[in-house]
């Protein structure tokens, strides 16, 4: 009987422990976002949205934090459709022509899993590598191909889990109606799997918008708002990073601002996500 | 009915959501025989036979009315331990799932939990179960090995043993032998029809054969409901029930 | 009739071209990373051995000195407390979800878990030099008996604990989901109570698992840039202690990209941090997921 005590006691204890953790986790999350609305919200304004930064703006003086909000946006965008470019076809001929080699698509999906593990400071470096190799300098364009090799990975991994659970029966019925291979990539796979698409696009593309270490070498930083590839291009989460340094409260406030911006960004992002994702993560295992 | 009987199912329903699986089961099991749930895959035997042991509790979206009396106590309303009574049942299942442990504490494990153990006497347990499913010859070298490293039908030999092991007044057993090849099955077929001196087996398959070789008793279910139950011998030679017909002709395969 | 055939027969092989195309470049990106690092770093090895680079402590890069040694060990101890804080708690967090929680907690949990994934790691650092650094500073030292600015080891810690979190937690829960119920039900039927079988058997059949989703927080921690380098002081030396300041690898990379081409051999340095980097994630992916796809065959 006390053995059985014992016992009914453990499990108690286990399983409020298990409730704590759990508990902790939806805390910390409301803890972090709150403490950035908190923090963020009595510097914000309009102009910080609608502004660049005019003179002096990193000794507290006048002007918005535009040049990297749109900076942030066009490298992202600009990432986000390369890597759907790349992405998409690699994504396709994994599960429609390599259909049959389930062995080589694993290995393959290995690779894309090992890419995806590889932080993103050493795509940073790397992406440096490459703009010295092409002459490049830090530049709109430098980032953008930095983070396209950041977030490919992300973007096939995601489109392949969502054309994996395609079943074999749709894939034989379009055989059997005469397409070829492209034909039913486009036309059938992507349709089928249309809105697990967009939800590839949106986390590669948050991904993207989040990124600081990748951009640090490569997109440079400036206070205009870029207007060719080749201009340096100021994003959200340096802008974040730099104000922050600055030993002026003005400026750190701003920083505050700033990450509310940013943490807008990102939950609007998710809450699309969410929108779109509907039935397709039953079963896939997100790395 | 002549025989005495060791679960009485009164009333028995059992929903998924909205789905009815399980649809007025009335039933009542006899001691110390083999009774068969006939019927094609997916007519609610299996989760019948989960019902008996209240496995049924892991899968909360499944809600239950009506009564199973085993021993005279209702196991679906006791407030007694549940454990005691899942101990008064072996469980056979489809496939082996051997416990992620060596080949001796699969035996162990059911002996460890209802508190017995001195070591001496486990292993003089394990040895015991180890001969009763008839594995002991081809294991007892190699009793500290994976239970993963057997072969599938000496794994489920393995968990009959291991079921065998907590002393079970019923053993209950789900396709024990789909997995298994014809060799492997006609050993466990075998082991049945001796256990049933001493236990209630309750089997539930959809091979007819196995059905005519093994049944004392045979309860043939469709759609979730008990279409036809009685004395093997009545069920065989003689069913009542149109669909029990046909399906016994082969009809359903 | 044929003229169409021929071209959809002709796009038909240029997507499957360009599919290829895709393919290869996408298989190739892990040599040319590693390749392209090494090239870059290569000039380092006419000076010194690789052994010389990796464990001496002095960095002096102004007198041709890079030991590496004391940003590897700050990255190994802020890498190795954050895994060993969210470690437990995504365990019990993990059984909680797949084995105790009613359905609607689960469906509460996912967004929730999804959320955290998705927040940059900038604001994870804004967020520490907020919450984390004034409390390892005003209250846990003192607590102590230490003074310290915050800025410490501990606090790079706890920041990347709570980032690696989501991520470890998605693989155990789906370690366990993975499972077959057909297990717990036979250690129920022995008689085990829930708990029991949740101890004896279903974390035991989980281990590999268990252990591979370390590995990968692991991987996770160890190359995590912005929120660490905010919060963790850098300060380089090697940390004796939680309290004290440290200064990981990839901090050393972020902080120093400005000045590397006005020192000789100081980018070939920087380059030569991104390849110990890339190496030492990569290492503990494969292995960690090598035990994930070897879990896979195992446990049907």
């Amino acid at each position: 009987m006390t053995d059985r005590k014992i016992r009914f006691i453990e499990e108690a204890f286990f399983r409020a422990l298990m409730f704590f953790s759990t508990s902790t986790i939806v805390l910390l999350l409301l803890l972090i976002v709150l403490s950035i609305i908190y923090k963020g919200l009595p510097s914000m304004s309009v102009e910080m949205l609608t502004q660049t930064p005019k003179g002096g703006f990193y000794f507290g003086n006048e002007g918005g934090i535009l040049n990297a909000i749109a900076g942030s946006l066009y490298l992202s965008v600009g990432a986000t459709v390369l890597a759907f470019l790349i992405g998409l076809p690699v994504a396709l001929y994994m599960n429609v022509h390599l259909i049959k080699r389930q062995k080589l698509v694993n290995t393959i999906r290995f690779f894309l899993d090992l890419l995806w593990g590889v932080p993103s400071i050493v795509y940073g470096a790397f992406g440096f590598t490459i703009m010295v190799f092409l002459g490049l300098r830090t530049s709109l364009l430098a980032g953008i191909i930095t983070v396209t090799l950041l977030i490919i990975p992300i973007m096939i991994r995601a489109m392949d889990e969502t054309l994996k659970v395609v079943p074999r029966g749709l894939l034989e019925a379009s055989y059997s109606l005469g397409s070829t291979q492209s034909e039913i990539s486009y036309r059938i796979f992507f349709r089928q799997c249309f809105s697990g698409m967009v939800t590839a696009v949106l986390l590669s593309f948050g991904r993207a918008i989040g990124d600081a270490a990748s951009v640090l070498f490569t997109a440079g930083f400036t206070d205009h708002i870029p207007t060719s590839l080749n201009q340096p291009a100021a994003t959200l989460p340096l802008s974040i990073f730099f104000q922050l340094s600055s030993p002026i409260p003005e400026v750190q406030n701003r920083a505050y601002a700033s990450a509310l911006v940013l943490t807008v960004i990102i939950l609007i992002i998710s809450i699309l996500v969410r929108f779109f994702e509907k039935r397709y993560h039953k079963h896939k295992i997100k790395f | 009915m002549n025989d005495t009987t060791k679960i009485a199912i009164k009333d028995l329903n059992l929903y998924i959501g909205k789905k009815h699986i399980l649809n007025n089961i009335n039933l009542d099991i006899p001691d110390k025989k083999i009774t068969v749930i006939l019927g094609p895959s997916g007519c609610g035997k299996t989760t019948l036979l989960k019902s008996m042991n209240r496995l049924i509790d892991l899968y909360p979206e499944m809600k239950v009315t009506g009564s199973i009396m085993i021993d005279n106590e209702d196991i679906l309303h006791t407030r007694r331990d549940i454990t005691k009574i899942r101990k008064k049942m072996g469980l056979l299942s489809q496939r082996p799932y051997p416990l992620p442990m060596n080949i001796f504490n699969n035996i162990a494990f059911g002996l460890r939990i209802s508190g017995r153990h001195n070591k001496h006497a486990l292993k003089q347990r394990v040895e015991h179960y180890l001969k009763q499913a008839n594995l002991w010859e081809e294991v007892k070298d190699r009793l500290r090995d994976p239970a993963s490293s057997l072969s599938i039908g000496q794994q489920q030999r393995l968990c009959l043993a291991r079921g065998l092991s907590v002393d079970p007044e019923i053993i209950l057993a789900d396709e024990p032998t789909s997995a298994l090849d014809p060799i492997s099955s006609m050993a466990i077929e075998q082991k049945f029809s001796e256990l049933k001196q001493n236990y209630s087996v309750i089997l539930v398959t959809h091979i007819i054969q196995q059905a005519q070789r093994l049944a004392d008793y045979v309860v043939f279910m469709y759609m979730g409901e008990i279409i036809e139950q009685g004395p093997a011998d009545e069920i065989f030679q003689n069913p009542k029930n149109d669909i029990t017909r046909q399906y016994l002709k082969g009809a359903f395969n | 009739m044929g003229f169409i055939t021929i071209k959809r027969q002709l796009r038909n092989k240029i997507h499957v071209y360009l599919m290829i195309i895709g393919l290869v470049f996408v298989l190739l990106m892990p040599v040319l990373l590693g390749a392209g690092l090494y090239y870059k770093s290569k000039v380092l090895f006419h000076d010194h051995s690789i052994w010389n680079l990796l464990f001496t402590k002095d960095w002096r890069p102004m007198s041709g000195k890079f030991g590496l040694l004391p940003f590897i060990m700050s990255s190994f101890w802020v890498t190795f407390i954050s895994v060993l804080i969210s470690a437990p708690i995504c365990l019990l967090t993990a059984i909680h979800l797949t084995q105790y929680a009613k359905k609607w907690v689960l469906k509460f949990m996912h967004p929730v878990i999804d959320i955290l994934a998705g927040i940059p790691s900038v604001i994870f650092g804004v967020w520490g030099i907020l919450i984390i650094v004034p409390f390892i500073s005003n209250t846990v030292a003192p607590m102590l008996g230490k003074q310290t600015s915050g800025y410490t080891i501990i606090s790079g810690a706890l920041v990347l604990s709570v980032m690696i979190i989501p991520f470890i937690l998605n693989i155990l829960i789906e370690v366990f989901r993975s499972i077959p119920d057909e297990l717990s039900e036979a250690a129920l039927s022995l008689g085990a109570s829930k708990w029991q079988t949740i101890k004896y058997v279903l974390i035991k059949k989980a281990v590999p698992g268990i252990i591979s989703a370390f590995g990968l927080g692991v991987s996770r921690a160890f190359g995590e840039t912005i929120a660490v380098l905010m919060v963790v002081g850098n300060v380089i030396q090697i940390p004796h202690g939680l309290f004290q300041a440290g200064y990981p690898l990839p901090a050393l990379i972020a902080n120093n990209y400005g000045e590397m081409m006005s020192i000789p051999n100081y980018d070939a340095a920087l380059m030569l941090s991104a390849l110990v980097l890339f190496v030492i994630v990569t290492v503990f992916n494969l292995a960690s997921r090598y035990t994930i796809a070897h879990l896979e065959k195992t446990i049907k």
